[in-house]
């Protein structure tokens, strides 16, 4: 090793830390990346009670009154507006997890991938699935 | 050409995640057509109640594609929650556990998804 490369600091790359998240300003392409990532956690947690949703629709009339009576009435002792909070956190995982994955599709398709498009793409992603989520709540809601 | 088997087997370098990231891409396409086919059902043909929602999913064609994206979504779910857990949690043994129980997660709730579509 030469003295010039010796003496000179290099750079030091570390991970960030989960102390440090709320500090880091990420780009929009990093939010839809690390949004992608929860909204698809969050439905793989929540898999069972899809699968639920999906018997109770199904399976006969009388069960096809537990799943609409569970937005109303409630199930248990969670109320129907915690339910209907619930199917809503799904409704946005779902529409990000799916534009974002559009995103990526297309990515990798036409290779769009200098800063300014996935800095566009990814303020497309977020506005649409935002929009279409907000428009579903009151669809839910009212 | 170096040989690729046994004690000289190639365990690093490209490629190794080629087939997770095709499959996840593939099963991605199957279960945005079946989200597509969905819609379009649910929104044209009149009031939606019981009678309606179950007559979609008793066509034949329509339980074998939402086998196919039961199946995709399992696989989907297992190469992304894979990928969680490969990157936070870094002790091999408590690694494999959630692995385990992400693969036991995911069967259970792909059984019980079979079970309803096929007593339809």
């Amino acid at each position: 090793m030469t003295d010039s490369t010796a003496s000179r600091p290099r750079p030091v790359y570390r991970n960030i830390h989960v102390t440090q998240i709320l500090g880091y300003r990420l780009p929009p392409a990093g939010i839809v990346s690390i949004l992608h990532r929860i909204s698809g956690a969050l439905m793989f947690v929540l898999l069972p009670f899809v699968v639920w949703l999906f018997d109770v629709s199904l399976s006969s009339e009388i069960s096809y009154e537990r799943f609409t009576s569970a937005f109303s009435a409630g199930v248990g002792f969670l109320p129907g507006f915690f339910m209907k909070l619930v199917a809503l956190a799904l409704i946005w995982a779902y529409l990000l997890h799916f534009i974002a994955g559009l995103r990526h599709l297309w990515m990798d398709m036409s290779h769009a991938v200098s800063k300014e498009v996935g800095h566009l793409s990814a303020l497309v992603t977020l506005g649409l699935s935002t929009l279409l989520t907000l428009a579903l709540a009151v669809r839910l809601f009212f | 050409m170096t040989p690729t088997y046994g004690s000289k087997r190639v365990v690093v370098g490209a490629h190794y995640g080629l087939r997770d990231w095709l499959s996840q891409r593939v099963t991605a396409g199957l279960m945005a057509l079946f989200t597509i086919v969905l819609l379009v059902q649910v929104l044209f043909g009149g009031p939606l109640g019981y009678e309606r929602w179950a007559a979609i999913f008793s066509s034949q064609w329509m339980k074998v594609l939402s086998f196919v994206v039961i199946v995709s979504l399992a696989w989907h779910a297992w190469v992304g929650v894979r990928d969680i857990w490969m990157d936070y949690v870094k002790p091999v043994g408590v690694r494999l556990v959630l692995q385990v129980a992400t693969i036991a997660w995911l069967v259970g709730c792909s059984g019980w998804a079979v079970q309803v579509l096929w007593r339809l």
